[in-house]
């Protein structure tokens, strides 16, 4: 299992768009991504398990990955996260 | 006769009939209904759902062209809602333990996942709620085998509705439009979005009567004053139409100002260009007879990027540009990233006050590496048209003589590579109070100055512009911002260099008179002002104004 820590960016936060980009992101793995805020986890892979964090700026959000490819996910959704996010 | 008030998202006047937006789920009764074959069920509202995903990807392709990417997003956002696991589980889930009719189930979901939004903090994730509804709708749409409703009308109308959703704006019949007025709905909705694309008068956050009494009165669209008029009076409809067609002939009037020369009734003549932040605006620029494009900013290159663009990458930027003006100049601002305008992979320190610290020329000289890049693409580009390059932020003769050396390298480069560059010119943003009182060292140096009086405003009067607490102390007509102005052109013309305006004070009409008794050479404006700026200086009798000048 990996984890990323990251203090979110974004003035809007986690809004629909980037949500949906990150569940593409996600969705490209096979591993378990899991978004967790203040203890409250959703699925990466589903749109509405983001949404429903209400991420925020400055919010401090870990996500785990478990499974096969879940290196190649780290780089990929990580990347996905500073860039975006 | 009622009025409403609302705020206006686009400007002007709309008179026609009203129509209140008939949803087709406004009062959709869905009964639960037992079945036997719970599967069936499940598999009926599978079926539907393909559909729904099929619906959503043709929107997305018809959006696309209408309000572009960033605006058809929302679509394929709709497609991921629809397939997300959660909610297609709690749909079957309902059917399955119940053995519910799938209508049901989808209505029953529908409530409890806009419920989830609705009961969040911020207005931004409340207002998905109505996503929700609408691909909730769209499923028992299919599922009750109706018609998607919209305007049934012959006539162009004025819609009232609550709040559009994307998918029925994308769907109306444009030209049935006359104008939106909704009930709810920001200055960032669709519906908004879509009213300025469209250029028609709008209001949104409208306190009107949420129910269909207005169908088929008439009704009158303020989009000036962000009022709405029902039944109006007589007064009101006269004064209205006089407005509306007074605005109709002041487009018309600015039409017949194309073609024309920007020169005074003394025979003063200007450049009226036009500030860009995108090819995309080319468009734009030609429709609205600028002589060239003043300040072209090439930021948008960097902020899109998720790297630093290539040479290559410039160069496919701006060699159509310089194409596509041909003969007229377009100058390029090079990067200004730093302050407001932030790039994540240049990982640039945070700074405390990021307006006066690591920006625009001061990267490029700190990092030549990246500058390199952008004049390079630039020269390339240059051999195709009438470039011109302009430094931002400078404050002193040593940065310009740097710049110079750099360019010196690029070009020297270039040439033992063999490959073709032409020969821009080359100016400086005069945008600081140091490099506006030291313009007769400066003007030596260069080809032009273009003034950017935004920042030179804000480091004048030590006044942070976007902070809106400040706004009764923010004079941008302020006598100390007019003397630097005046100083820097007396010192352009001094060096034999011209001498223009990019900020925003260049399309402040009010001022039109005083920068032409100035001998300012050159205005870059945001297209659409360049032709009220250029009625002006049509009208203007330079030596008359002289006569009695306001002193400054």
């Amino acid at each position: 299992m990996r984890e990323f820590k990251y203090v979110i960016t974004d003035p809007e936060g986690i809004h629909a768009r980037p949500a949906g980009e990150l569940v593409k992101a996600a969705k490209a793995f096979t591993c378990s991504v899991k978004l967790s805020k203040d203890g409250k986890a959703g699925d990466c892979k589903k749109i509405f398990g983001i949404m429903g964090l209400g991420v925020k700026k400055g919010n401090e959000v870990i996500l785990t990955f478990d499974g096969d490819d879940e290196d190649a996910a780290y780089e990929a959704v990580s990347k996905f996260m500073q860039e975006n996010l | 006769m009622q009025v409403y008030s609302g705020k206006s998202v686009f400007g002007g006047v709309a008179i026609g009939k009203i129509q209140v937006y008939a949803r087709e789920d406004d009062g959709r009764q869905v009964k639960r209904i037992r079945v036997e074959d719970a599967e069936a069920e499940v598999i009926r509202c599978r079926e539907a759902t393909k559909e729904a995903m099929a619906q959503l990807g043709r929107l997305y392709e018809k959006a696309l062209q209408e309000v572009g990417e960033a605006n058809a997003a929302i679509f394929e956002i709709h497609q991921m809602m629809l397939e997300d696991g959660d909610y297609q589980e709690s749909i079957e889930n309902i059917i399955r333990t119940q053995s519910v009719n799938a209508e049901y189930a989808v209505a029953q979901t529908a409530d409890n996942f806009s419920q989830m939004f609705a009961s969040m903090e911020d207005d931004y994730m409340r207002g998905r709620a109505a996503d929700v509804k609408d691909i909730s709708g769209r499923l028992l749409t299919i599922l009750q085998g109706g018609e998607k409703t919209g305007i049934h009308t012959q006539e162009p109308v004025i819609i009232v509705a609550d709040d559009l959703a994307p998918s029925e704006t994308v769907q109306l019949d444009k030209d049935k439009v006359l104008s939106f007025v909704t009930i709810h709905g920001s200055s960032n909705s669709h519906t908004a979005i879509l009213a300025r694309t469209m250029g028609i008068p709008s209001l949104i956050g409208t306190a009107l009567p949420p129910d269909e009494t207005l169908d088929g009165k008439l009704g009158i669209v303020d989009g000036t004053n962000g009022l709405f008029y029902v039944d109006p009076d007589e007064e009101t409809y006269a004064r209205l139409q006089q407005a509306q067609r007074e605005e109709a002939e002041k487009r018309q009037l600015l039409q017949t100002l194309k073609g024309r020369e920007n020169i005074t009734l003394d025979g003063q003549k200007i450049m009226l260009y036009a500030n860009i932040g995108n090819s995309k605006d080319l468009a734009v620029v030609l429709q609205n007879d600028a002589g060239g494009i003043g300040l072209f900013r090439s930021e948008f290159i960097y902020l899109e990027s998720d790297h630093y663009p290539t040479e290559e990458e410039q160069f496919r930027v701006y060699k159509p540009v310089a194409e596509t003006m041909g003969q007229k100049r377009v100058i390029i601002r090079t990067l200004d990233i730093g302050a407001d305008k932030q790039c994540d992979y240049f990982e640039m320190a945070k700074e405390e006050n990021p307006a006066l610290g690591c920006r625009a020329i001061r990267i490029c000289l700190t990092r030549p590496e990246i500058f390199k890049t952008q004049l390079r693409a630039l020269f390339r580009a240059s051999a195709y048209g009438k470039l011109a390059i302009m430094y931002p932020m400078i404050t002193s003769v040593g940065e310009v003589r740097r710049i110079r050396e750099i360019v010196e390298e690029v070009k020297r480069e270039l040439d033992s590579q063999g490959i073709q560059y032409g020969n821009p010119e080359q100016g400086i943003m005069i945008e600081t109070p140091a490099a506006a009182i030291i313009s007769d060292q400066l003007a030596g140096e260069v080809d032009f100055f273009s003034i950017g009086t935004n920042d030179l405003t804000q480091y004048l009067l030590a006044i942070d512009r976007q902070n809106t607490a400040l706004d009764e102390f923010y004079d941008p007509h302020h006598p100390a911002v007019l003397r630097m102005i005046s100083l820097v052109v007396e010192n352009a013309h001094k060096a034999g260099i011209w001498a223009g305006i990019c900020g925003e004070l260049g399309a402040d009409t009010e001022l039109t008179r005083e920068f032409l008794a100035m001998g300012v050479d050159e205005l870059s404006v945001s297209p659409g002002k360049i032709l009220p700026i250029r009625k002006i200086v049509l009208e203007t009798d330079v030596a008359e104004y002289k006569k009695n000048r306001p002193g400054i």
